[in-house]
């Protein structure tokens, strides 16, 4: 294979990183039924805390500490606000994503564009090794590592144990997994906090290893609304989210690909666009009734199964609160 | 206690072992010393098998002392004093209202009494949840059942159950099937829980409750919304449970044929008392005296002949396709002043044609009329037709062909929602749904008379609240005029739903028109529907009542997946006739 190809798609798995540990963390938090809308704030926020951390102890380890730490604290105000203060979790997660931001830019004044601890490259023994996957899976860093074990791990958590089942059932149906003996409200406290660490581990991949250092405006900026429509994309599946998120980086790469090309005459803003248009589309077939459509055109055997795959219901107590009576 | 206790064991090679056993304490739990079986079955018991204190062989004795419950001003419960022995199936009856649900919810642990107590076996138990509640072997069958649609069955089985971390999913598979197999329930593990009806969604409940060894099933109106072959097949199960594992059954509804039909004994509530138990058998007179005081006359009608009347609603050819039965080439003509009863099982097709009826699901062809016009197509839509007609001819006018045709697409889309077209015609619909389509949750009943009554763009809130105290006082609606809709019950909800419809409509559509309401109140609505009939209103209702279809109906259409059967007399007809058709048997006799 193409040398050249192998290091764009490389690059692609790696630029995809944040976005896939940001999306399975959202993930994590709405199938316990609340959503976590400060995706964007959070990230931006706890990539700048990670950076400094990191810079001040000299040690990534600790800077994604403190980043996981900033993450679980913003989720944990939702939390908080939904289910103590019986607040709106979207208002409350808007407000959240504003003031992370501003609170990034103020507080992170002092550390712009200076040259920080970086989480290198560390290609796996043998596995690197492999034809065509080593170099694109294998040549990573360890946060590439980690997220394609939490990819596993969700799924395996969510549709295989018996935490599991009380996990989904707290999105889906609260009163329910009030019978069954489950403690609805902590749960949700749990899982929005595990989910919110995600996202600060996502701050942390951006900030240490995909775009190094901190900047103003922050370069991440958008991402967090992205990984938010990764999640819908993903139909709250773990392994639907991955694709979405390598989907939208691959498409990214094409489209830099394509503006630094010499002989194709696009305007770059048009170019920029390209992902964002092509995520609203893919949502509005994945959301509407288009996957109907597409599955009636495709042999029956394997109808059912796509049906399946690309079923996209949230959980159905999204955004509701739960107070027993 | 050192004194014999009864016991009831059941196992898969000898059914029911009945007997009496003595437990000594010796440190570390019960050990049963001895066992004495009746029946003349060597339990095995009498080798001293240690049994976890909780372990519930032993037959079940509840009794509930003093139980109060207020919500607000309403004394749900008022000094409830029951107990239920083992192996009764024991009907708790009682109007809307009565208190009966809030009980059964304090006893099986959903909701916590004021004050009263609970015991069991002879001691004082206070639990926390339901799951406690389980594990006092007491589990209760919502009126929905309480599963997670996104769950297959399996997962709903295996969740709430005890066990590590993986759950072992062929052990729990193989003892699902064990249990629906002897009850005969149909049940696929695999399948999703939102493509079951609710009657399979019961069954599942009702075996996961016994997996978790509950000893006393209570269930919530478990009749409503099932067929009746699901009907039958529950009633066998709740029979067997008592009968042969002298379990403890209590059955709560205001059905006085299904209390009559399985229970041995039944306690009354009224106004959140008991008003009287009694042992069974009993006739629907004495029950209903019970339950209102008064002996309540069936009601009877004059049907007069109507074939010469006026049509007031017609469906011609309809053909209506839906996500699992397709309507083909449907006709109904409903005259002034007829009654019409669908009959058919959930999802048997009936939904979409009164749905049709009133312009909520668009027909893929065929027309709807009302009073001899055609309202299923807008103006608009017939001038755009014309139009594309008139355009295609000439292929320079290509681009405005297209055009056309895409705005008719974008009209046609729209079309599907024709409600208010209906509306202004005539056609008044009351949906089964009360707070999902009927009503909107969250407003007053003040507000929701200004939303059908007042035109203007300000609200006169005067003139608002005037009207609204007299349809109040014509519709004998209880509640208040500020009190928002859904904390009303089911009974004034559906009046207040009369109240809003138009006085003298065209024909009324009505699904499920006496869903969930007790004996009085679905008289109340139905003396309602007759006298606005008796003024020429065409009536045209489902219901899965089948003994209210045969009560009121000129014509009964039986739905099969989606086959429409006409009943030949439906004035002589009887339920048990309604209910051999609505499970198919048309197929076989006639067509």
């Amino acid at each position: 294979m193409n040398e050249e190809l192998l290091n764009i798609l490389r690059s692609v798995v790696a630029n995809a990183t944040p976005l896939v540990i940001a999306s399975l963390g959202e993930t994590i938090t709405e199938r316990a039924g609340v959503v976590n809308l400060s995706l964007d704030g959070s990230i931006i926020l706890s990539a700048m805390v990670g950076f400094v951390a990191a810079l001040a102890s000299n040690s990534p380890l600790v800077g994604i500490l403190v980043a996981m730490l900033a993450g679980m604290i913003i989720a944990l105000i939702i939390a908080v606000a939904d289910i103590e203060l019986k607040q709106d979790q979207i208002a409350i997660g808007f407000i959240l994503t504003l003031l992370a931001t501003d609170l990034a830019t103020f507080a992170g004044q002092d550390y712009t564009r200076i040259p920080g601890p970086q989480i290198l490259t560390t290609p796996l023994p043998v596995l690197k090794d492999v034809p065509v996957i080593g170099p694109i899976f294998f040549n990573q860093s360890i946060l590439t590592y980690i997220s394609y074990l939490l990819v596993f791990g969700v799924w395996f958590w969510l549709f295989r144990t018996r935490p599991g089942l009380a996990h989904r059932s707290v999105g889906e149906r609260p009163e329910t997994a009030f019978a069954r003996g489950a403690k609805v409200n902590r749960l949700r406290y749990i899982y929005t906090a595990a989910g919110g660490a995600l996202v600060g581990l996502a701050g942390a991949a951006y900030s240490l290893s995909v775009k190094p250092g901190w900047a103003t405006p922050p370069n991440m900026q958008g991402d967090g609304w992205i990984a938010l429509a990764i999640v819908i994309f993903g139909g709250w599946h773990p392994f639907r989210v991955v694709l979405g998120a390598y989907l939208f980086a691959g498409l990214r790469a094409l489209s830099s690909a394509i503006q630094r090309s010499p002989d194709i005459q696009i305007p770059i803003v048009l170019l920029n666009a390209v992902p964002w248009l092509l995520m609203i589309f893919t949502l509005l077939l994945v959301s509407s009734g288009g996957i109907d459509r597409l599955v009636r055109v495709l042999p029956r055997p394997v109808q059912k199964w796509t049906r399946n795959f690309l079923r996209s219901d949230p959980p159905a107590a999204l955004g509701t609160r739960f107070e027993p009576d | 206690m050192t004194g014999f206790r009864e016991f009831a064991k059941w196992d898969s090679h000898r059914g029911i072992t009945r007997g009496q056993f003595r437990t000594e304490w010796n440190g570390k739990g019960r050990q049963i010393v001895e066992a004495r079986p009746v029946n003349g079955y060597n339990t095995g018991f009498t080798r001293a098998i240690r049994v976890d204190p909780r372990d519930r062989c032993g037959l079940m004795h509840i009794e509930l002392r003093h139980i109060h419950k207020r919500f607000g001003p309403v004394h749900a419960n008022n000094d409830i004093n029951l107990t239920f022995g083992s192996g009764q199936i024991i009907g708790i009856l009682g109007e809307n209202g009565a208190g009966k649900s809030t009980l059964m919810k304090i006893l099986s642990g959903f909701q916590a009494a004021d004050s009263g107590e609970i015991w069991l076996d002879g001691s004082h138990v206070a639990y926390t949840g339901p799951e406690a509640a389980i594990q006092h072997g007491i589990g209760m069958l919502q009126q929905d059942p309480l599963d997670v649609a996104a769950f297959t069955v399996l997962e709903n089985f295996v969740y709430g159950q005890p066990g590590r971390l993986l759950p072992d999913r062929k052990a729990a598979g193989q003892r699902l099937g064990e249990l629906t197999r002897r009850f005969g329930f149909e049940l696929d593990a695999d399948a999703p829980i939102a493509q079951l009806t609710i009657g399979q969604r019961q069954q599942l409940e009702i075996v996961r409750l016994l997996a978790l060894g509950v000893r006393t099933l209570i269930l919530d109106e478990p009749t409503t919304g099932i067929s009746a072959e699901q009907k039958t097949i529950l009633f066998d199960a709740l029979r067997t449970l008592a009968s042969r594992d002298s379990m403890t059954v209590l059955l709560v509804s205001h059905k006085l044929e299904d209390v009559i039909a399985l229970c041995n004994e039944v306690a009354v509530l009224r106004a959140g008392r008991v008003v009287g138990t009694r042992d069974m058998p009993a006739t629907t007179g004495q029950l209903v005296t019970l339950m209102f005081g008064q002996e309540i006359k069936p009601q009877t009608r004059e049907r007069a002949d109507l074939s010469v009347a006026p049509v007031a609603l017609e469906l011609d050819s309809v053909t209506l396709r839906g996500k699992r039965v397709t309507v083909e080439n449907f006709s109904l003509r409903v005259r002034a002043g007829e009654v019409i009863g669908l009959a058919g099982l959930d999802g048997s097709g009936q939904e979409m044609a009164l749905r049709a009826a009133v312009g909520l699901e668009k027909p893929q062809n065929g027309r709807v009329l009302v009073d001899g016009e055609d309202i299923t197509e807008r103006g608009i839509e017939r001038w755009l037709v014309k139009l594309q007609r008139s355009l295609r001819p000439s292929r320079s006018l290509i681009i405005p062909y297209l055009l056309v045709t895409l705005l008719r697409m974008l009209v046609a889309e729209q079309a599907g929602k024709a409600y208010r077209r209906f509306l202004q015609h005539g056609v008044a619909f009351g949906a089964a749904g009360r707070l999902e389509e009927g009503l909107v949750a969250g407003l007053t009943l003040t507000e929701h008379i200004a939303i059908a009554t007042e035109t203007q763009a300000l609200v006169d809130w005067g003139r608002a609240a005037r009207h609204t105290a007299a349809q109040m006082e014509t519709y004998d609606v209880r509640g208040r005029p500020e009190s928002q809709i859904e904390t009303l019950s089911g009974g004034n909800q559906q009046r207040m739903l009369m109240a809003l419809m138009p006085e003298q409509p065209v024909v009324m559509v009505l699904e499920q028109p006496t869903r969930g309401l007790d004996v009085d109140s679905a008289r109340w609505i139905w003396q309602q529907l007759l006298s606005r009939q008796a003024r020429g209103t065409a009536i045209l209702f489902s219901s899965p009542e089948l003994d209210e279809l045969v009560a009121y109906s000129d014509r009964i259409l039986v739905f099969y997946t989606g086959q429409v059967f006409e009943v030949p007399d439906a004035r002589h007809t009887d339920a048990d006739e309604i209910g051999h058709l609505i499970g198919g048997s048309f197929k076989e006799q006639n067509i």
